[in-house]
């Protein structure tokens, strides 16, 4: 499906998504509590058959965090930028680690790094940081006196 | 990291491969647990060469931080730095003169296939045969030899820039790359005939370390990994970059998913590669090798994604702008990082003994996992 096409059928689906303008794929933003419905339809649906998740990170924007997960079909070639907001104090999203199980991994170095909590992950630890790590070094406002490289 | 040692309540062996291993290729640690020899789960523990590129990236200007992503897979430090230099120019919009860009698929290649030289030599390392590792180094050293001339260091060349490469090749270069083809094409035949038709090493290669189909697309692989379970997805071929869309190849796909099958993608890509650089070589036309840019690069406000093809696979660089002269984020996807994921999944229910030759085919290169 071309953008247009993906926009309009993803605006059937929800019409609380919206969208962003500009870039090379369609950005849909969608709430976080409808991240995981919204992501089951784009897997299981024949006309999405969205089943690579080839990049999943967390961006932060000082006054909240956004997930953003890029997906693309192997099959139709098209690809979606799904994002949601979250919020800085509190992140909290579902996993979608029993969708795609590559997220397990990707969703374990966000939560390091940006301390997001992904519910019903099957397996949340750190996964490159020493255990006893304080702060989320990916955030923006991360400190460390010691190993900050600074320009 | 948490130590693990000893038994479970139910009676299995818990131990520890790595992060000192030599079969482990680099500081991975890994987590066995074992039901006498056969391995019931591996969990990685990562993050022994861990430098947080990332975050380095984000006090670094568009020019600079691509010297440190050669540092990130050392073994494919060009295609590192075209996947950067793509990204960048995508957001400047700027149009690559075409010498550059036949510079840059020549040079992507010749590294593909010493990237895939070493994996070779190792991974018959790995499972008993130490000739082989002798034969692959003096064909890659060649191709360090010539890398050398051209880009001024052998491993981490930072020889692409936004906008092109960093200074035209040296004039020798065509004449040694055509004499390095010609008795190359040779030696593709030797290592067949030297390791893969050798029934020892089929024996220990064939229904080791399966990987199905919907696994390899569920956890993410890419490159030969993904390619050996027969999934299509090699980038030059779906969205070709630079001039891979004028050249003739064809994307090495087999089916078997084990080790062998993986095994057998590489050694058909090394041969690819040849194919690749015997059509360019020739046809370099004249030209700029850089086209103007600004000395300070600001990108535009917005999001950029570039991926390209490593040796190991899909290689995906995101870049999040503010519109100044660093980037406000930069995401790596690395492609080791991915498959190493599904290591478990292809180990599980195997013997200890193969979990070697399952790790050789994976190619995994640390410092591109970790980041």
């Amino acid at each position: 499906m071309t953008k247009e096409e993906l926009k309009n059928t993803l605006t059937t689906i929800n019409n609380q998504f919206t969208f962003e303008d500009g870039g090379e794929w369609l950005n849909v933003l969608v709430p976080y509590n409808a991240l995981k419905s919204l992501a089951t339809h784009l897997f299981a649906e024949p006309v999405f058959n969205f089943n690579y998740l080839f990049c999943l990170t967390c961006v932060d924007w000082r006054t909240h965090l956004t997930m953003v997960y890029h997906l693309t079909s192997l099959q139709w070639q098209h690809n979606l930028v799904v994002k949601v907001i979250l919020n800085r104090d509190k992140p909290e999203v579902d996993t979608l680690s029993d969708i795609w199980k590559t997220a397990e991994f990707l969703e374990r170095e966000v939560f390091e790094l940006f301390g997001v909590h992904f519910h019903h992950h099957p397996d949340l630890r750190r996964l490159i940081l020493t255990d006893d790590f304080k702060g989320w070094p990916l955030r923006k406002d991360f400190e460390d006196p010691v190993n900050m490289i600074k320009l | 990291m948490h130590e693990v040692v000893g038994t479970t309540p139910k009676g299995d062996f818990i131990i520890n491969v790595g992060p000192q291993h030599p079969a482990t290729h680099g500081v991975l640690h890994l987590v066995i647990t074992l039901e006498g020899e056969t391995i019931k789960k591996i969990e990685p523990h990562l993050g022994y060469i861990h430098r947080s590129i990332e975050k380095m990236c984000e006090s670094l200007t568009y020019r600079q931080f691509i010297y440190v992503t050669s540092r990130m897979d050392y073994l494919s430090a060009h295609i590192n730095n075209h996947a950067c230099a793509l990204c960048v120019e995508k957001g400047l919009q700027v149009d690559v003169p075409l010498r550059a860009q036949y510079i840059r698929v020549l040079l992507d290649e010749l590294t593909r296939i010493a990237s895939h030289e070493l994996w070779w030599g190792a991974m018959a390392m790995d499972v008993g045969a130490f000739t082989p590792f002798f034969y692959a180094f003096r064909e890659r050293e060649t191709i360090n030899e010539i890398m050398e001339e051209t880009c001024g260091a052998r491993l981490t060349m930072n020889y692409m820039v936004p906008g092109g490469v960093m200074a035209d090749i040296h004039p020798a270069f065509q004449q040694k790359v055509k004499k390095f083809i010609q008795q190359y094409k040779k030696k593709i035949d030797e290592y067949n005939e030297l390791v893969t038709g050798n029934i020892i090493f089929q024996n220990r290669m064939k229904g080791v370390g399966y990987l199905s189909p919907e696994n390899a697309i569920s956890y993410g692989c890419s490159g030969p990994v993904a390619r050996a379970s027969g999934v299509a997805c090699d980038v030059r071929k779906r969205y070709p970059y630079d001039v891979y869309n004028q050249v003739q190849f064809d994307e090495v796909i087999e089916t078997g998913g084990d080790s062998f099958a993986r095994y057998l993608v590489r050694i058909g890509e090394m041969q690819q590669s040849v194919r690749i650089i015997e059509q360019l070589i020739d046809a370099i036309p004249q030209g700029d090798f850089q086209a103007k840019t600004k000395a300070v690069i600001k990108l535009p406000k917005g999001e950029f994604y570039q991926r390209v093809e490593t040796a190991r696979g899909e290689l995906g660089v995101y870049i999040v702008s503010e519109g100044g002269t660093t980037p406000y984020r930069i995401k790596f996807r690395s492609p080791g990082f991915c498959n190493l994921s599904a290591l478990n999944e292809m180990a599980k229910g195997g013997k200890i003994g193969d979990l070697v030759a399952t790790m050789g085919t994976l190619d995994l290169v640390i410092p591109d996992i970790d980041r």
